[in-house]
């Protein structure tokens, strides 16, 4: 026997898996969508006549003699040289990662200990410093960074990603430091450590979860940028979104997009790795800020 | 902690912002004072059987070397500001004066290429944030609902679109909706018009691009949201329920008032990443119906003569936009800290 409650409880739970399910569907569908049409000639992948050819390959078939054609891949790869695009990125998001993480851990725990006001003051000058638009300091460096004979070089776009991403990667470990008791620290210095030797052999030690955490947004940042990696590096330093982004021009005017397209898979699949792996750090570091503030 | 060891820690993050951050500002004030140089010009005289003419070529040594000692161009005041692609005060004069009514002003306004950025950048700002919100928490309340073993994967498809890169995320929208691509051509089939295309109309520009930007950020509300219901206590639920609210009732007066500071926490983020919306205008190649301010400054500066002056009076002037749009939600934080610290 059901009661009315029970019922419209149970259309309700089917209303609300549907929406989710849809959700998923818009969610993952582009990203499937463009993985299987990658493996596609253009014909196929921009199929105007069927839809169904992209998913069936009937066009590829016609043209590679295969249901799958790696070309897309090759030409990005190969012809327009998008590994070395991809040795850029790697060095540039592992240096930012590293010295973010650095200067962050120090500034952050400073921040969590002290409990003067200014410590308030230089967390909202942070907050500040993160609503600039990226593209307006960009503008603001082009200039000096020409004069100086910097522009175009890697080292100088590490420096300011680390610099761009220190108000953010401040206020996360910041809140991270704050979940650590100050007695741990306290203790350890009543022992006869110095500041920095607490910090070091007691502190960071349970803190590398916060520090984990924080890294992977700092490599989100670094290797999602845009705004600075496209105005300030020169063409044989490109990384690899900036690097897309050009394919854009030279690929459509060739009639080669499927370079784009498969530039494209490539530079998506270590994202799905990274939350693949880390789904529960980025899950809480989302959060860091939002539910304990 | 004693000022000193305080300083010691903060110093190496405090320069790295004050250097690439705070100094950037200044340097973009200067630049937008200043315009670049013009060329260079010689008039001479030429003579010949049939009388004399005035010449005048460009003197390119000239002009290369003045560019080159002074890279910051000549000072021109508030010029920068006031010319036709900022703000305009001339034109729009003109056009308010020229115009009959209201409507007519308004097109003409957004024929300025400033204030076509901007109208695009609010109204792409304004409607994502409330549609990212309301959307990430019906999701958030749809996947708490899910069985245990579906929470997990949900999670991980969720994220995917706010963790791949937005130039990335949204070439793969536009190389769908393209008038070959599956969701153009279905569009295109619905509506039995194969001219149909969503590049050519700027209204279904706009609608693309603020489509692209809820999907991009209904993430990152949904964690949050999904986040804070973890928070929300059983017991009241619980005693809610005893008292007859309805599941309706339940989300409207428990559910929703604790989730209150993340709606705060969530607009503040959001305010800030649209207003700075940039990507999805260069992969849809949108700039015909659609631009934005960040996109009018990386033009500026990507162009192959780079207008610096430009760019940092655009920049100046998204500054300021930036400021506007925060201090009510920075003011409110100030107001709740010192609230709390008497």
């Amino acid at each position: 026997m059901t009661n009315p409650a029970q019922r419209r409880s149970t259309s309700l739970a089917i209303i609300s898996t549907g929406f989710v399910v849809l959700w998923l569907m818009v969610a993952a569908g582009p990203f499937l969508w463009t993985l299987w049409g990658s493996f596609k000639v253009q014909g196929d992948f921009f199929s105007k006549a069927d839809w169904t050819n992209a998913l069936y390959g009937v066009r590829t078939m016609v043209e590679t003699g295969d249901f799958f054609t790696t070309n897309g891949y090759y030409g990005a790869w190969v012809e327009h040289g998008f590994g070395e695009s991809v040795i850029n990125t790697t060095i540039v998001v592992v240096s930012t990662v590293i010295i973010s993480l650095t200067l962050g851990t120090l500034g952050g725990y400073a921040l969590a200990r002290s409990g003067f006001k200014y410590s308030f003051w230089i967390l909202m000058l942070a907050l500040v410093f993160r609503a600039m638009p990226h593209i307006t300091l960009v503008s603001g460096y082009l200039l000096p960074f020409f004069e100086w004979n910097i522009w175009g070089y890697l080292p100088t776009s590490i420096i300011v990603l680390v610099a761009i991403n220190q108000p953010f990667t401040l206020w996360m470990l910041h809140s991270f430091f704050l979940n650590i008791p100050k007695d741990m620290d306290e203790s350890a210095m009543v022992d006869g450590c110095t500041r920095f030797q607490a910090f070091w052999h007691v502190i960071i030690p349970v803190m590398w979860p916060g520090v984990i955490t924080t890294g992977l947004f700092s490599f989100l940042l670094a290797y999602n940028d845009f705004a600075v990696t496209a105005s300030l590096l020169s063409q044989d330093n490109q990384t690899m979104i900036p690097k897309i982004a050009s394919f854009l021009g030279t690929t459509q005017v060739e009639g080669n997009v499927m370079f784009a397209v498969a530039a494209v898979v490539s530079a998506m699949i270590p994202l799905f790795i990274l939350v693949m792996f880390f789904q529960r750090q980025i899950v809480s570091g989302l959060t860091a800020g939002a539910v304990k503030g | 902690m004693p000022h000193r060891t305080f300083f010691w820690f903060i110093i190496p993050s405090l320069a790295a912002m004050i250097l690439f951050i705070a100094l950037p500002v200044i340097s973009v004030i200067t630049q937008s004072l200043h315009v670049e140089h013009e060329k260079v010009l010689i008039s001479s005289e030429n003579c010949g059987p049939f009388g004399c003419k005035q010449v005048t070529i460009v003197d390119v040594a000239a002009t290369t070397q003045l560019r080159a000692d002074q890279p910051l161009g000549q000072f021109s005041g508030f010029d920068n500001y006031t010319n036709r692609n900022h703000l305009a005060f001339d034109e729009v004069g003109l056009a308010w004066e020229g115009s009959e009514n209201i409507g007519i002003f308004i097109k003409k306004l957004l024929n300025l290429p400033f204030y076509k950025a901007l109208a695009f950048t609010l109204t792409y700002t304004f409607v994502v944030t409330p549609f990212v919100i309301v959307l990430g928490l019906a999701i958030a309340l749809g996947v708490n609902a899910l069985p245990k073993f579906a929470k997990g994967p949900t999670i991980f498809v969720s994220l995917l679109p706010m963790i791949v890169t937005p130039l990335i995320g949204s070439l793969i929208l536009f190389w769908m909706i393209d008038g070959e691509g599956i969701i153009g051509a279905s569009i295109q089939y619905l509506f039995n018009d194969p001219g149909l295309s969503l590049k050519a109309s700027p209204a279904l520009t706009w609608m693309m691009l603020i489509v692209y930007g809820i999907w991009h950020s209904a993430p990152f509300s949904f964690i949050v949201f999904y986040a804070g219901l973890q928070t929300v206590p059983a017991d009241t639920l619980e005693a809610a329920t005893i008292d007859g609210a309805n599941r309706w009732q339940r989300i409207r007066y428990v559910v929703v008032p604790y989730m209150k500071p993340l709606v705060v926490f969530i607009m503040l983020m959001q305010l800030m990443d649209n207003f700075r919306v940039l990507e999805p205008i260069v992969s849809f190649a949108s700039e015909a119906s659609a631009t934005s301010l960040s996109w009018i400054i990386y033009k500026d500066l990507t162009s192959d003569t780079q207008l610096f002056g430009s760019a940092a009076a655009t920049s100046m002037l998204t500054i300021i936009g930036v400021a506007i749009l925060l201090l009510p939600v920075l003011f409110r934080t100030w107001r709740d800290f010192s609230r709390t610290a008497h």
